[in-house]
């Protein structure tokens, strides 16, 4: 969690920067959380697997949307293609699931490298567009090769094996969520390096002002290009997560609407410091799992009030909020 | 096969003058405040409603319902503008996105809780059932009416922006804003003007959807897609990109279901992300 | 004079924005360790001038060297590699982003290691103390690590040069450097342009005469867009014509 303050005389700015990317105790706090429905809440560990997978989903966006400030529409592409891949291997016969997990994000970078040279032509509403655009495209396509993917009807026939030969998928959820936690937890440390290297500062220099990049020598669309890629394959394993737990994938994993999905539960949590990805999918889904049980246009109706709220009150989002409370008090 | 093709061609126009009525008003006020509002499609639906209810309660003809449905978005997108948009005029794309999805989520919700997820259905004059022929071809009634009323509209548009003191201030604006308020023109004015008319067209694209699409609170959403496809190919703040661009998607929506019912959509999304990546500011669109 | 001698040149710079010409015909040069200043009244292209030798803008004909290479065809960031960097009329920062970062960051895309993004960025610790010693350069040590945005607006504009130091110019442009600035402030501002090193060429746009006068070891006249006069201080502030542009402006 980065919140920047002066350093105080007595720092050197070398130390005040290894500052900025230290462990902080809310983080270790978070992960120990992140343990608990294990113990305390074993009937929710199909959602807590869930949140797993959808906190993935939205770490991978807030590389690009927090970090690069590139707004996307159409992120869910990523995410189906390596749920798809990673669906149709295990139907023709390879159901290991750690490396259909890592072709199946290879498979989604693939996609994402070569549609990252579309995304650094346009900007603004252009940019919005084109992705919304190939992301529905994606769909289109893959409504349209039924054959392959089983269409409207799902694809059929998953046959996934045990992990390391050992933990099967049990029904109760231990394994799955077990699972995508792991892979979270690891691609969280592999985005909390990312951003705290020498790239990360970059990004954050494309976000800030995309117009002196160029005046300060940087060839910022390679930059650009290079966290599309990471992200795109980031997305592609959310997906192919959600595959392999859940033995299902439909076209819903390529709709416009886990487009948006993701990006609102970002923004609820807040951008650009990595756990707002994870508080915010968090929310969402309790949420969700609370209020739609009641009634679902009550959720249609929080979670759009909540957005506006947030919009408008907390520009840095929920946890950008509690950040700022936190140091008001601290001072 | 040409009866078939003139047929799908009048058919798409229709559809795709709908989808004009729905969007102009998006495009308007996009290029001149640079306010990103999905909302929009709300202000469509809410037109939608209006219509029915003043059909069904008070027993009005569908032709007095029409200006209701436009007075109603109007009024409502005026309130809103006023009390909750200006403050996202500088807010960043992203938020002013966000914000109004917000919106969206509420209007669905609201909706669905006064109206149920049902279709509505309306029924229309007699003279508005049936169909025209013209050269042995059946063209329905409805949709040569529609297709009346969005050109009606279109050279009332383009009149207005032409010859009317408001249609100048409003070009003033969109060309540039700083020299505009600095030659004295209240911009904050004629934007509030320029968003109760767009969101009004909308209302009025609503009502007249009921008969082409249904109306349900799914709406909102449904045509949102449709509308940023129209408003970003045809260019911000273009009337006649607007109308090409409707016109097009309308047409290449049509046919597309109709020749090719497999790949239909994919060519619409083939060509808009085509269209953008070689002209990213939209056919019409100036930057 | 030898082309070889020259850190910048440019021949036959020309460039319109649909039927409106804003740069004519322009040919300066700039030999090392040159103060070059540009003035002339507000539009006559100066800013455009500068963009075109940056590659913000392309010109429609002309060419542009740099220590005798021919760069028109590059892009602005192979042009900042080459040497060339350029500061801002209106600040053109990182609002977010605390000095120490921005200027490490220059420094990180200047050695081609802004891409790595396995290794910590606190594992880069030469071009950290590097940055440091260019903000301190500048005296802007004890601001390092604030964020920008809550910088004085001096501060910014000094930040503004620090940030086209780190790309290591052997030719460096500044747009009005202290526009905005109070005139005391100003003059100390254009001390420290002053003490950077004898072989960065430098090129200014600055309106304040007297500084241009005391700074300046050679001025070129811009007017409409085209090169009214290239000279010496004395005989530019002598100049009639000079005179009759500037007071028919009401400059003075």
């Amino acid at each position: 969690m980065r919140v920047p303050e002066p350093a105080p005389k007595s720092l050197s700015p070398r130390d005040w920067m290894k500052r900025q990317s230290r462990w902080s105790v809310y983080e270790l706090i978070a992960w120990a959380a992140a343990i608990t429905p294990f113990f305390l809440f074993p009937t929710y560990l199909p959602l807590a697997n869930q949140i797993a997978i959808a906190a993935l989903f939205a770490l991978s966006v807030d590389l690009i949307l927090g970090y690069a400030g590139i707004v996307t529409l159409g992120h869910a592409m990523f995410f189906g293609l390596g749920a798809y891949f990673a669906g149709i291997i295990s139907v023709h016969g390879w159901g290991e699931p750690i490396t259909g997990l890592l072709m199946a994000g290879t498979f989604a970078g693939l996609v994402g490298f070569v549609s990252s040279f579309l995304i650094t032509r346009v900007q603004h509403l252009a940019l919005i567009m084109v992705t919304l655009g190939l992301g529905y495209l994606t769909l289109e396509l893959a409504n349209a090769m039924s054959w392959l993917t089983g269409g409207t009807d799902g694809l059929r026939g998953m046959n996934r094996w045990p992990i390391f030969d050992t933990f099967r998928f049990d029904l109760w959820g231990y394994t799955a969520y077990s699972y995508s936690l792991v892979v979270l937890f690891i691609c969280f440390l592999l985005s909390r390096r990312l951003v705290n290297s020498s790239f990360g500062l970059a990004l954050r220099g494309v976000r800030e002002n995309i117009k002196r990049m160029p005046a300060i020598g940087s060839d910022h669309k390679w930059h650009l290009r290079k966290i599309y890629t990471i992200s795109a394959a980031m997305a592609g394993l959310a997906g192919a997560l959600t595959a392999q737990t859940t033995n299902v994938v439909g076209m819903d994993a390529l709709s416009f609407q886990r487009s948006a999905d993701v990006v609102v539960m970002l923004i609820l949590g807040g951008t650009g410091r990595l756990y707002g990805a994870i508080l915010g999918a968090f929310i969402y889904f309790v949420a969700r799992d609370q209020l739609a049980g009641i009634n679902p246009q009550y959720w249609y109706f929080g979670i759009g009030v909540l957005l506006m709220l947030v919009v408008l009150f907390m520009p840095k989002g929920i946890l950008g909020f509690l950040a700022g409370l936190v140091e008001r008090r601290g001072k | 096969m040409i009866g078939q093709i003139a047929i799908v061609l009048f058919d798409g126009f229709a559809f795709g003058m709908l989808l004009f009525l729905l969007s102009v008003g998006l495009s308007v006020t996009l290029g001149l405040m640079g306010f990103i509002n999905l909302a929009h499609g709300a202000f469509g639906m809410l037109g939608g409603y209006v219509t029915v209810l003043v059909m069904r309660q008070l027993g009005l003809p569908f032709l007095a319902a029409l200006p209701l449905a436009f007075i109603a978005a109007a009024l409502a997108s005026v309130v809103l503008e006023r009390t909750l948009f200006r403050r996202l005029y500088k807010a960043g794309e992203l938020n002013q996105v966000l914000f109004t999805i917000g919106l969206v989520f509420v209007s669905i919700a609201l909706a669905t809780l006064l109206f149920g997820t049902v279709q509505q259905v309306i029924i229309l004059p007699s003279w508005l059932r049936g169909s025209v022929e013209f050269a042995g071809l059946n063209f329905t009634s409805y949709r040569v009416f529609l297709i009346v009323v969005a050109l009606i509209v279109t050279a009332v548009l383009v009149f207005g922006l032409e010859r009317t003191r408001l249609g100048a201030q409003i070009r003033a604006s969109v060309d540039n804003q700083r020299v505009a308020q600095g030659l004295g023109l209240n911009v904050e004015r004629v934007f509030a003007i320029t968003f109760a008319l767009g969101s009004g067209l909308a209302g009025l694209g609503g009502a007249l959807a009921i008969d082409i699409v249904g109306l349900s609170p799914s709406f909102a959403l449904h045509f949102l897609v449709y509308v940023l496809i129209v408003v970003s190919v045809g260019g911000l703040g273009s009337i006649t990109g607007s109308f090409v661009g409707a016109a097009l998607l309308g047409i290449g929506d049509v046919a597309g279901k109709y020749f090719l019912p497999e790949f239909g959509g994919f060519f619409i999304y083939l060509f808009l992300v085509a269209i953008l990546l070689v002209r990213p500011a939209g056919l019409f669109g100036k930057r | 004079m030898s082309e070889a001698t020259l850190s910048l040149s440019t021949a036959g710079l020309t460039r319109s924005f649909g039927k409106l010409e804003v740069t004519r015909d322009v040919s300066i040069s700039l030999p090392q360790g040159a103060r070059h200043a540009l003035i002339g009244p507000n539009g006559a292209g100066k800013t455009t001038l500068i963009n075109l030798i940056t590659g913000q803008l392309r010109p429609d004909a002309g060419s542009i060297a740099l220590n005798g290479e021919d760069i028109t065809a590059l892009s602005p960031q192979a042009r900042v590699r080459r040497g060339l960097a350029r500061t801002f009329q209106i600040n053109t920062l990182f609002p977010d982003l605390a000095p120490i970062e921005a200027v490490t960051l220059a420094i990180l895309e200047r050695e081609g290691r802004a891409g790595q993004f396995w290794r910590r960025l606190t594992g880069h610790a030469e071009a950290i103390d590097e940055a440091h010693g260019i903000l301190d350069q500048l005296g802007l040590a004890d601001a390092a690590t604030r964020t920008t945005r809550h910088l004085a607006y001096g501060q910014q504009r000094l930040l503004e040069i620090a940030l086209a130091l780190a790309t290591r110019p052997r030719v460096l442009l500044l747009d009005e450097p202290a526009a905005g600035v109070p005139k005391d402030e100003s003059a100390a501002l254009f001390s420290v342009i002053s003490a950077l090193p004898r072989d960065i060429s430098v090129l200014f746009i600055e309106h304040d005469m007297d500084i241009v006068f005391k700074f300046a070891s050679r001025i070129t006249v811009l007017v409409s867009g085209a090169v009214l006069l290239e000279a010496d201080p004395e005989i530019v502030r002598t100049d009639p014509r000079v005179r009759k542009v500037y007071l028919g402006q009401g400059h003075g």
